[in-house]
């Protein structure tokens, strides 16, 4: 019997509709965790917007904002327990953040401090991956060691849809089912890579689907709709800690540009944006939360007044940080610097060419 | 004491390490059941279990992807490349992950892992084989670069690099793997890593070899030394990254002239690191140029040119020839 392509109906879990209305299953959600879910997303979009502004006045380098994209990141980071690993690339701030990396650490990354990437062994945040989808072979090790140790912790790699073309994504899944491993793939198909269409990734209707092949579960959710990627990311963490590993995509969109380098109205119709502004993640939870009378328009003002200021208080933190010198390059390559970056690490001084 | 081939000295470590330290797994494409295409792997997965000792689905960026994970999250996993021409699959996990995962966290996280690999020529294998690529690893900063040319080494410096925080590329000439053997103690000994080995003192020249080319400089050099009277220094070098600069200069000062001898192609190769070193450290101590005996800058070839395409006795002659003739 011929497999059709395409033929498998892969349904997206949904909980808000884009006016913030229940249209799914009601999920057992605590207030204060709803609440909290907002506030977290309230405080990511005001570090990305913060951060372009930053980059613009160049006093950080570049950023890959992550605008549209909070709810899918905050619901599945705020499900993982501490003992968990994230594994992300350079769009993960807000994943990060309520994963435990500073704001001001993240700000040192972006500002090129050698700093950047070193909360990795306190917060369980891998260090940001710039390679598409080399990190998904690294939470497979990760999960494979926390298999071998008996740690019981699941591993999460997150990547876009564009790295699901990559062949580290297909070694990774393939891996994980091969070998059972306590890890979820969290694809956020933002529609856009650079200036590449979803569709022109991959011929398959869905990512989801691809789970198929490998032996996996997958499962498609909206990704503007935090309730639901919360309870959808909560579920794949018990498969995971089973030992069965999860494929999620969350479709979701890049409000903004690639990274700040980039121009985005080179590439697609403005149109297009303003039809998935609709979609807003913050606008339907926020509805929600104001529906069911556990948030008012003051309290809006007020969270994201605090948001900004512990923006400001942790962008003031990494600019009186030490920066970053050459010599300490050297120190970074191996456990024991050879004769040769001694000598390289010496002449930086001599020779006086750099301070 | 016991005698041993390299491959039974690889195999006794691997299984010394593996019993020494649970944190130890090895894992690569055939390595479990068959015990490895050259059988480097025989027996562990018995004694071991298939969680310590595993077979992966051929992918190359996934045995060392996932090592660099676990490596990260504390293991110490030893896997297993089948040939090094197979190694450009994993190109980016070894130079762009394993190598930087130090660099890239501040120092907050490591890799503590070994990539095993046969290379080297002179087996009459199919294309991509018998590529000596360890010129691209020197080039990959984070990476230290180890080579055994006998099994007392193979024992030595296997263990070293099992036990050492960095990555570590090791390479097994597979020329070697069955050539002789030797006596090797079965109790724990490490040979430093990024230590050179003089294998003959010598005052006329010095020939700066590694690896699969090593016993082959030997006998040319001892006929060599017995046919015009001269007095030649080896140095094995062992770990190509970091380099021993230390012997290689400490020779060539004393010598006066250097022939290197290696199996990867000439261009931008290890031979030309080593002559640079030689010219910024001892140019004034040389009476001839640096001969470079390597590979030509061609694919490795067939088997049935690769007699003369490799650095054979005939070449390393001439080598030492052109560099006494100045």
């Amino acid at each position: 019997m011929w497999i059709e392509p395409n033929e498998r109906i892969v349904n997206q879990v949904q909980i808000l509709d884009e006016s913030g209305s229940i249209i799914g299953t009601n999920p057992d959600i605590p207030d204060e965790d709803l609440i909290a879910l907002y506030k977290w997303m309230v405080q990511a979009r005001t570090f990305d917007q913060r951060a372009l502004k930053l980059q613009r006045q160049g006093r950080i380098g570049t950023y890959a904002p992550m605008i549209g994209q909070e709810a899918a990141q905050i619901g599945s980071a705020y499900a993982l327990e501490k003992r968990d690993w994230i594994y992300p690339s350079y769009r993960e701030v807000a994943a990060s953040l309520v994963h435990g990396v500073s704001m001001s650490n993240f700000f040192l990354y972006t500002m090129g401090n050698l700093q950047g990437g070193s909360s990795a062994s306190v917060t369980n945040v891998f260090p940001v991956q710039i390679i598409i989808g080399a990190q998904c072979l690294h939470a497979v090790g990760g999960a494979w060691a926390s298999k071998y140790n008996s740690e019981n912790s699941v591993s999460v790699a997150y990547i876009g849809d564009g790295g699901t073309s990559q062949g580290d994504f297909h070694e990774a899944l393939n891996f994980a089912g091969v070998y059972k491993l306590p890890v979820v793939f969290f694809v956020q198909n933002n529609q856009w890579a650079i200036s590449v269409p979803r569709s022109k990734q991959t011929a398959s209707d869905t990512i989801a689907q691809k789970a198929a092949a490998y032996g996996i579960s997958g499962i498609q959710v909206d990704g503007n709709d935090v309730l639901a990627v919360y309870s959808t990311m909560k579920e794949a963490l018990e498969r995971a800690r089973e030992g069965k590993p999860v494929l999620i995509e969350a479709v979701t969109y890049r409000q903004g540009p690639h990274t700040t380098a980039d121009d985005p109205t080179k590439y697609r119709q403005n149109e297009e944006v303003e039809a998935w502004l609709d979609k807003d993640p913050l606008k339907r939870m926020k509805a929600f939360l104001l529906d069911r009378n556990l948030w008012n328009e003051e309290l809006d003002q007020q969270e994201f007044e605090i948001a900004n200021e512990k923006v400001s208080k942790a962008f003031e933190k990494a600019s009186s940080s030490p920066t970053s010198k050459t010599s300490e390059v050297f120190d970074l390559v191996y456990e024991q610097k050879p004769k040769q970056l001694i000598e390289q690490q010496n002449s930086i001084v001599t020779e006086g060419a750099l301070k | 004491m016991t005698k041993m081939t390299m491959i039974e000295a690889i195999n006794f470590t691997l299984q010394k390490e593996m019993e020494r330290d649970n944190r130890v797994i090895c894992l690569g494409e055939d390595i479990g059941k068959n015990g490895g295409v050259f059988r480097a792997t025989d027996g562990l997965q018995a004694l071991f279990g298939e969680k310590r000792v595993v077979d992966t689905p051929i992918a190359e960026s996934a045995i060392v992807g996932t090592a660099v994970g676990m490596a990260a999250r504390g293991l110490r996993p030893v896997a297993e490349i089948q040939f090094l021409g197979f190694i450009y699959e994993a190109m980016d996990q070894m130079a762009a992950q394993a190598s930087r995962i130090r660099f890239r966290s501040a120092g907050t996280l490591t890799a503590p892992m070994v990539v095993r690999s046969p290379f080297g020529g002179g087996v009459r294998t199919p294309e991509l084989h018998s590529d000596s690529l360890e010129g691209l690893f020197l080039h990959s900063p984070g990476m230290k670069v180890v080579m055994p040319s006998s099994p007392y080494d193979a024992k030595g410096l296997l263990a070293a690099s099992i036990r050492d925080n960095d990555p570590v590329l090791f390479l097994e000439p597979m020329k070697l793997y069955r050539a002789f053997k030797e006596e090797v103690p079965e109790e724990d000994y490490l040979l430093e890593i990024g230590k050179a080995n003089v294998l003959k003192e010598g005052e006329d020249l010095t020939v700066i070899t590694y690896g699969p080319t090593v016993p082959l400089v030997k006998t040319v050099v001892e006929q060599f030394e017995k046919q015009e009277g001269l007095s030649i220094e080896i140095i094995d070098l062992r770990t190509i990254a970091p380099l021993d600069e230390d012997t290689i200069i400490a020779s060539v000062q004393k010598t006066g002239r250097a022939v290197i001898v290696h199996e990867a192609v000439k261009t931008g190769g290890p031979g030309a690191e080593i002559s640079a070193l030689i010219n910024e450290k001892a140019l004034f101590h040389l009476s001839a140029p640096i001969i470079r005996v390597t590979g030509f800058d061609t694919p490795y070839p067939v088997p049935s040119v690769e007699d003369d395409w490799l650095p054979n006795a005939a070449r390393i002659s001439q080598g030492i020839h052109e560099v006494l003739s100045h």
